[in-house]
């Protein structure tokens, strides 16, 4: 056996494996070209409007980036427990907890002054996706419940516990509304305090004379959520927690041989994934809306399973895959309002859907071809 | 008739980056039990899977009784009467001998019903002819791993196998169990069947085979005659070097103890119990050898050492200290080394490179640690000496484990764990699937520790590992440990005895 060979084959391979996303992105983009053409739409056309829309302007680039945010939150929070051999699925519930305690924060300690209260807001997002994360990760520790279930039954008690909350602290009826004598009716709490807020990206721009649309929404939450993803990569890669948590993901019992803590890893890095979840609550509550509805968050922990597995659970293939889904997302919006109607917003879903599954194929595949290669040699 | 029963002629078989067979000639008796042995990965199976058409050879030619045969799959090779009996047996554990015989080929009654009863009397038959000694009604669950070798075969024979191929066959039996099974093969080759047997012991070549080939990197390096030949040759063109086979061992005297257990007993995870009121102690410049069948509490016995399962009574001491119900990381800071049973399950982490591998234990640690952070250039650093010391290959540390060949991974797992200069080793299963140049670097650095008077507890499945390099043996059985003796005054018949518990009826008796 050439062992100069065999490294270059193994090379190959790990080439292959890295590029099976771009591969499937091509594969997915032709496959919905065959649905948009037999709309009787072209779909070239098509593409080159919705990328030309969503990334061919300042604008777009700020809707997308917007997008992104809460995906790159939660893409990054379902890869980090995924590290550990984990699989979190309980982003949506995360994401309710979070935001809502960030909002609560925001109203109830608003007359700290700014330097404060943002910094403890987003601190409160991040507790309240942790919180919510470590009762799975306990009992999976503990009692060695699988994490899977009890993170889906604690999305719905979650829904269900915030949309209680957000009753019971629901924003006072507006004027218009008093003068006509009727309470609130939005499921809403009020807005936060204007010092809880996160500046927009565009005021910031504004300072250095870099025109951009000042109603485009994006803000400060992208920069939190880019950190974010560094941060991940440092503790995963760089910390002895991060050599733990990945050891544990990959043999538990070599882990547990090594002195390794399992249960202490289990629970810690489940809180963190659940941190950042809930850190999305710095983009749609301290950024945007300044005020929790529940359905501002509906779905996002679940695109950040989609969004993990396209970014193959790295950090930075999880921001890249994060931008991706927030092309689509803006660029198929404007291309149903451009077409009129005609392309419907759920061609997105469908390209969306034909992108993770050929990742999770293409991933399949390659995974045959090595164990192919294994049983050979 | 061909002066051959088997012919493969400039047999080459390569794979994507990998030339597995390279003009192997391979020509075999009838009648005869023929050895082919080599290294891991020298070629054996890939020649195999293409004389029982797994594999269509890329060039060469297959010869049965002289005729030209085209082997394209697994029933091609069934009709020319070859048979493969794998390492892994391919049995249905809930399902009993009968009906896993037949599986595949079931005879039929009326068209719609299995006929066991006429299966049942036909490997009766067979199980008779061979002194098989097989109950067809038996559930394979509830038969040992050597009879359940013997159902492999006759599943092998029922399809009119007359010659067989036997992958390994003895790696997973006792001694006894392996002196059986070379009486059956005596018995079939008596009848006329021609055996081809795969292995990488020597010793088993010398007493069972008539005929070896030998082979290394893909090509055949030698075929002798066995009684023509000795181990130490097959050995040199099996590794390409001289090899040391027996081990140099100098007599010394042991020195205070290092390891005790006093009356320790465990359960298992279903709180049955395994250990049972265990006594031992494993002293400085000794090494105490753990024979014993596998599964009578062998692994359990290291498990509660290492603080990776507790103990239900009873204390364990290293020196004056008390470390029963330390939890695994506090007994490894006391420097008690651990080569575990399982390499694949607990030594290592496949998907981290061989530095990260080198720390794994030590990992949280200064130098290796700075504060919550790795020190990468200290890992480094010290995974190049003991890449170099160890000699572990490819010498690249930023290789994945995975990537390693068994040996060199075993290599890693030894340096980690004897580099740290520990004050008691336990070697479970040291050398378990390795090739004949890895086993004689484990027992190597085995033997200096101890030579460096330090003290070791070997457990082993081998028995030949046991007796060469033991100073004293204590045989376990069914979580008990029978019987404490001098490698010295040792009888290895009794040895076997005690082992599967005969000992303990012999005792009864006497009394």
């Amino acid at each position: 056996m050439n062992s100069k060979q065999v490294s270059k084959g193994t090379l190959f391979i790990s080439v292959i494996e890295k590029i099976t996303p771009i591969i499937a992105i091509i594969g997915a983009l032709f496959i919905s070209s065959i649905v948009i053409f037999l709309m009787g739409e072209d779909p070239i056309q098509i593409y080159k409007m919705m990328f030309g829309l969503a990334i061919g302007n300042r604008d777009g680039w700020g809707n997308v980036l917007f997008r992104a945010t809460p995906l790159i939150f939660t893409g990054l929070a379902v890869a980090f427990a995924f590290r550990c051999g984990l699989f979190n699925i309980g982003g949506e519930g995360q994401v309710y907890v979070g935001s809502f305690l960030a909002a609560y924060i925001g109203v109830t300690l608003g007359n700290l002054p700014a330097i404060v209260l943002v910094p403890l807001t987003i601190a409160a997002s991040a507790l309240g996706g942790a919180l919510w994360a470590s009762l799975p990760g306990i009992l999976k520790a503990k009692k060695g419940i699988h994490e899977v279930i009890i993170t889906i039954m604690m999305n719905w008690i979650a829904a269900s516990l915030t949309f209680y909350l957000v009753l019971v602290f629901k924003a006072p009826p507006t004027e218009a509304m008093k003068a006509a004598g009727l309470p609130q009716m939005i499921p809403q709490t009020s807005e936060i305090a204007v010092a809880a807020r996160l500046p927009r990206i565009a005021t910031i721009l504004e300072r250095f004379n870099i025109s951009f649309p000042s109603h485009n929404p994006l803000n400060i939450s992208f920069l939190l959520a880019l950190l974010a993803a560094f941060l991940v990569y440092y503790i995963l890669w760089k910390t002895t927690l991060g050599y733990e948590i990945r050891a544990v993901g990959y043999n538990r019992f070599a882990a547990e041989y090594a002195g390794i803590d399992i249960a202490k890893n289990i629970i810690l890095a489940m809180m963190i994934s659940g941190a950042l979840a809930g850190l999305v609550g710095t983009n749609e509550v301290m950024g945007y809306k300044f005020r929790w509805r529940q359905e501002i968050f509906l779905n996002l922990g679940f695109n950040g399973i989609a969004v993990a597995l396209l970014g193959k659970n790295h950090p930075f293939g999880v921001v890249l895959a994060a931008i991706l889904f927030g092309t689509l997302s803006y660029g198929g919006a404007l291309v149903n309002i451009f077409t009129e109607g005609k392309i419907p917003r759920e061609l997105i879903m469908v390209i969306q859907a034909v992108i993770v599954i050929l990742v999770v194929v293409s991933d399949e595949i390659v995974k045959r071809v090595i164990l192919r290669r294994k049983s050979i040699s | 008739m061909a002066e051959y029963l088997i012919e493969m002629k400039g047999i080459s078989k390569s794979f994507p980056l990998v030339l597995a067979n390279d003009k192997v000639d391979f020509f075999v008796k009838k009648g005869e039990i023929h050895a082919l042995v080599g290294e891991n990965g020298a070629g054996k199976s890939t020649l195999m899977s293409i004389l029982y058409g797994l594999y269509q050879p890329d060039e060469g030619e297959i010869l049965i009784d002289g005729i030209k045969k085209i082997i394209s799959n697994p029933n091609k090779a069934i009709e020319n009467r070859i048979g493969m009996v794998h390492q892994h047996f391919m049995l249905v554990p809930p399902l009993t001998v009968v009906e896993n015989v037949i599986l595949g080929m079931e005879p039929r009654k009326n068209y719609f019903f299995i006929d066991l009863q006429k299966a049942a009397f036909n490997i009766k038959t067979l199980s008779d002819q061979y002194g098989f000694k097989i109950d067809p009604w038996a559930k394979i669950e509830d038969i040992s791993v050597g009879i359940q070798q013997r159902v492999e075969i006759i599943k092998v024979l029922y399809r009119g196998a007359e010659i067989l191929i036997l992958d390994e066959p003895t790696a997973v039996l006792t001694p006894q169990e392996v002196d059986e099974l070379f009486k059956i093969l005596k018995s079939l080759k008596g009848q006329g069947k021609t055996i081809i047997f795969i292995t990488h012991k020597l010793n088993e070549v010398m007493a069972i085979s008539d005929q070896v080939t030998i082979m290394r990197n893909g090509k055949v390096v030698g075929t002798k005659e066995t009684s023509q030949t000795n181990t130490a040759e097959i050995a040199t063109l099996m590794v390409g070097r001289e090899v040391l086979l027996k081990t140099d061992k100098i007599e010394q005297l042991a020195g205070k103890s290092v390891l005790r257990l006093e009356q320790v007993s465990a359960f298992n995870q279903h709180r049955y119990p395994v250990l049972k009121s265990i006594n031992l102690s494993v002293k400085e410049g000794q090494i105490l050898g753990i024979a014993g069948v596998e599964g009578n509490g062998q692994a359990e016995l290291v498990e509660v050492i290492t603080g990776l399962r507790p103990v239900s009574s009873g204390h364990i001491y290293l020196y004056d200290l008390d470390l029963t119900g330390l939890n695994p990381r506090k007994i490894r800071e006391l420097n008690i080394a651990h080569i575990p049973e399982d390499r694949r399950k607990r030594g290592f982490i496949s998907e981290y490179s061989v530095a990260e591998n080198l720390v794994l234990g030590s990992h949280y640690r200064p130098p290796f640690a700075r504060g919550c952070l790795i020190n990468f250039p200290e890992v480094q650093k010290y995974a190049n000496e003991l890449i170099s010391d160890y000699d572990i290959r490819p010498a690249v540390k930023e290789n994945l484990l995975k990537a390693l060949s068994g040996g060199n991974q075993q290599k890693v797992i030894v340096a980690r764990e004897l580099y740290r200069k520990p004050n008691l080793l336990i070697a479970s299963q040291p050398t378990r699937g390795l090739d004949v140049g890895s086993i004689e670097f484990v027992h190597q650095q085995i033997l200096k520790e101890r030579s460096k008077g330090k003290a070791i507890l070997l457990v082993s499945a081998e028995l030949d590992e046991i007796l060469s390099l033991s100073d004293e043996i204590a045989v376990i059985y069914e979580g008990k440990i029978v019987e404490i003796m001098k490698n010295k005054d040792i009888d290895r018949g009794r040895l076997g005895l005690l082992m599967t518990g005969g000992g303990l009826t012999d005792q009864n008796s006497r009394k």
